[in-house]
């Protein structure tokens, strides 16, 4: 890995996540995966070493910090566990609406609980006819009085159950098209709130993906995000500008762990009377792995820092991380699996689980056929002339 | 509650190698790590901390690259940290360590508790505990696997602690202020924290001489040390003998021939 100029702090971020990988995941790894469950100590043993505080500024409990240093935690995890690592990424999905459009009180009460790790977030924009069309919810938020009604559900929501705050996107005016969507802050236990079934899915098994069920569930009003309606859409897409890096990260993090497996594996696997290693064949491919990991990781790193810095119109280079780590983990993963050949498809290996992590990276928080219309919107904006 | 925890550096490998001229053990080129029984020592030390507040202070004695366990210890939130350093502290056995370290004990005098780990991966002597209570002249329970109460009475302080013994466990009462050594099965050392690492490379470590502590010359390094190692070796391993096949009295006729020559 090149040298990305990480700070002392930035280099501690690097060295505890690595440590609390190696030595508190990699040995449980495949049983998570396996049994669909990720175990409370491990989210525990995060909170207690501060990572859940990262980019929440000091006032709120957190460490202040950026998104580089969520996106080295999130690298980190997912070399070794890319399930573990959707489920501390998708708290600070959760988290960053409350961060970037919360009121102050709603900053105050929830962000450090957050920090401290005492509650998992979630964010829950998915329904069943709305995915990459963001401004179909179907959910709807009346206002009663001093209270909103929420009817309606949300699927594929990672943390769904686990997660004690959720960050949820309903219609409050459906005349309005996207500018009547809007953002409320809920509490698991609210009367009327009820989760719905655990999705089997193909790969980051440890993290649990849950329906979200709303039946007539009664919101108080200073729970709606930003204290007011129809910033749902513009939530959305700023917190995704905020969140894909994390993604991209994840990613990258996926592509090195299955790259390292593959050089392990070359280097020991004999046949013709030779280590595979020594066959350009393989020695290209994982030369072209090994580049095009370093090269997402360099566009990661750089659209990170520049969110860090304050740089307006993020969500293109942000869209374009998203999609060029994604699937160079899918590759990557991919080659891996090749590379270790018939022992690659099998289970008692890890580099399978890989291919199966990685895929998601192309899907969720936009499908990279989303995060391109992203882009070309962006690209036809100011060159279309 | 103020606790002291005595650390040790070691190297991280049990395949240590040892210097035949000196007979003391090969340290450089060996990444160091805490000595891993006084992981828990600090673990239950941060813990008694968290239920009873107070301070908790490390000490270590050892070269200046010792500096890193004192820093580690902090990142996993002890409080402060005290280096015992000095050439003449060089080459010094159990005996002298546990006088050397116990000397310090006393310069930081408010202290409720003294935890260490059972014994160091590299000597595995686990003297060096039983003589800081020794030379401070405090009561001490060693092998503690967990401590089961912390109560007052009256004017005094106690501790009961359940002791690993080779059939079972001992439960004892002692008056504190004590020293305890600890065994694996007391905890789960934690992570470090990111507040913790921060913390720790920003803190002040003092770095203690034998003049700060006031130690006597004549019983610091080789010469205040009444062990002297004469040789180490690795004692030669066990041949695999050798399997006679063959009928009953084929074989009995081999190994009567085969055995003769060895009368």
């Amino acid at each position: 890995m090149f040298d990305y100029g990480f700070t002392e702090e930035e280099k501690m971020i690097k060295d505890l996540c690595r440590q609390i990988a190696e030595e508190k995941i990699r040995p449980h790894s495949q049983e998570w995966d396996e049994k669909e469950e990720l175990p409370e100590n491990i989210l525990k043993t995060f909170a207690e070493s501060d990572l859940f505080s990262i980019c929440i500024p000091e006032q709120y409990g957190g460490m202040g910090g950026g998104l580089v240093d969520l996106c080295i935690a999130t690298e980190e995890i997912s070399r070794i566990d890319g399930g573990v690592a959707a489920s501390y990424a998708a708290s600070f999905l959760g988290m960053f609406p409350i961060l970037l459009f919360g009121t102050e009180e709603q900053k105050k009460k929830y962000l450090p609980e957050i920090a401290s790790g005492k509650k998992l977030a979630a964010f829950a924009l998915t329904e069943p006819e709305a995915g990459s069309d963001a401004a179909a919810v179907t959910t709807r938020a009346e206002k009663k009085g001093d209270k909103y009604i929420l009817n309606g559900l949300k699927h594929f929501i990672t943390n769904g159950g686990d997660a004690e705050i959720y960050t949820i996107i309903a219609l409050t005016n459906k005349n309005k098209g996207p500018r009547g969507i809007s953002a409320f802050i809920v509490e698991k236990g609210t009367k009327g709130f009820s989760f719905g079934k655990k999705e089997e899915k193909l790969g980051i098994r440890a993290s649990s993906t849950r329906e979200l069920i709303f039946e007539d569930m009664q919101v108080p009003k200073e729970n709606l995000l930003g204290g007011k309606e129809g910033s749902g859409f513009i939530v959305t897409m700023r917190t995704f500008d905020q969140s894909r890096p994390g993604v991209a990260a994840q990613a990258v993090g996926i592509a090195q762990g299955a790259l390292e497996l593959a050089v392990s594996y070359a280097h020991n696997r004999m046949q013709f009377g030779q280590k595979i290693s020594s066959f350009q064949g393989i020695q290209w491919m994982l030369a072209d792995m090994a580049a095009k990991t370093e090269a997402a990781r360099a566009l990661v790193y750089s659209v990170a820092r520049a969110v860090d810095r304050g740089e307006k119109n993020i969500g293109p280079a942000s869209a374009a991380a998203k999609l060029i780590a994604s699937d160079t983990a899918m590759q990557v993963a991919t080659d891996a699996v090749q590379i270790f050949g018939g022992y690659g498809y099998m289970k008692d290996y890890p580099v399978e689980k890989f291919m199966r992590d990685a895929k998601i990276t192309q899907i969720y928080e936009g499908t990279n056929q989303i995060q391109k219309i992203v882009i070309a919107l962006d690209l036809i904006k100011r060159y279309g002339k | 509650m103020n606790i002291i925890v005595c650390i040790k550096q070691v190297p991280d490998t049990t395949d240590v190698k040892i210097n035949p001229e000196t007979n003391t053990l090969i340290r450089e080129g060996v990444e160091s790590i805490i000595n891993p029984f006084d992981m828990y020592a600090i673990e239950e030390a941060v813990r008694l901390k968290e239920r009873f507040s107070g301070t908790t202070t490390v000490i270590t004695m050892g070269p200046p690259q010792a500096d890193f366990a004192l820093r580690e210890a902090i990142s996993l939130g002890i409080d402060q940290a005290v280096h015992l350093s000095d050439r003449s502290f060089a080459g010094s056995d159990t005996w002298a360590t546990s006088y050397i370290l116990s000397q310090a004990i006393k310069k930081i005098k408010d202290f409720d508790l003294i935890i260490c780990g059972k014994q160091a991966s590299d000597g595995d002597t686990a003297q060096v505990g039983p003589g800081i209570a020794a030379h401070l002249n405090l009561p001490q329970a060693t092998y503690v696997r967990k401590i089961d109460k912390i109560e007052t009475k009256g004017a005094k302080q106690t501790i009961l602690v359940e002791r690993l013994v080779e059939d079972g466990f001992e439960i004892v009462e002692i008056e504190m202020p004590c020293l305890i050594t600890v065994v694996k099965e007391i905890n789960e050392p934690r992570m470090p924290s990111l507040r913790g690492k921060m913390k720790a490379k920003k803190a002040q470590i003092p770095v203690w001489g034998k003049t700060e502590i006031g130690a006597d010359s004549s019983k610091l390094g080789i010469e205040g040390s009444p062990t002297h190692v004469v040789k180490i070796f690795t004692p030669p391993q066990k041949q695999g003998g050798v399997v006679l096949e063959g009928e009953p009295e084929e074989i009995t006729e081999k190994f009567v021939n085969d055995f003769k020559q060895y009368l």
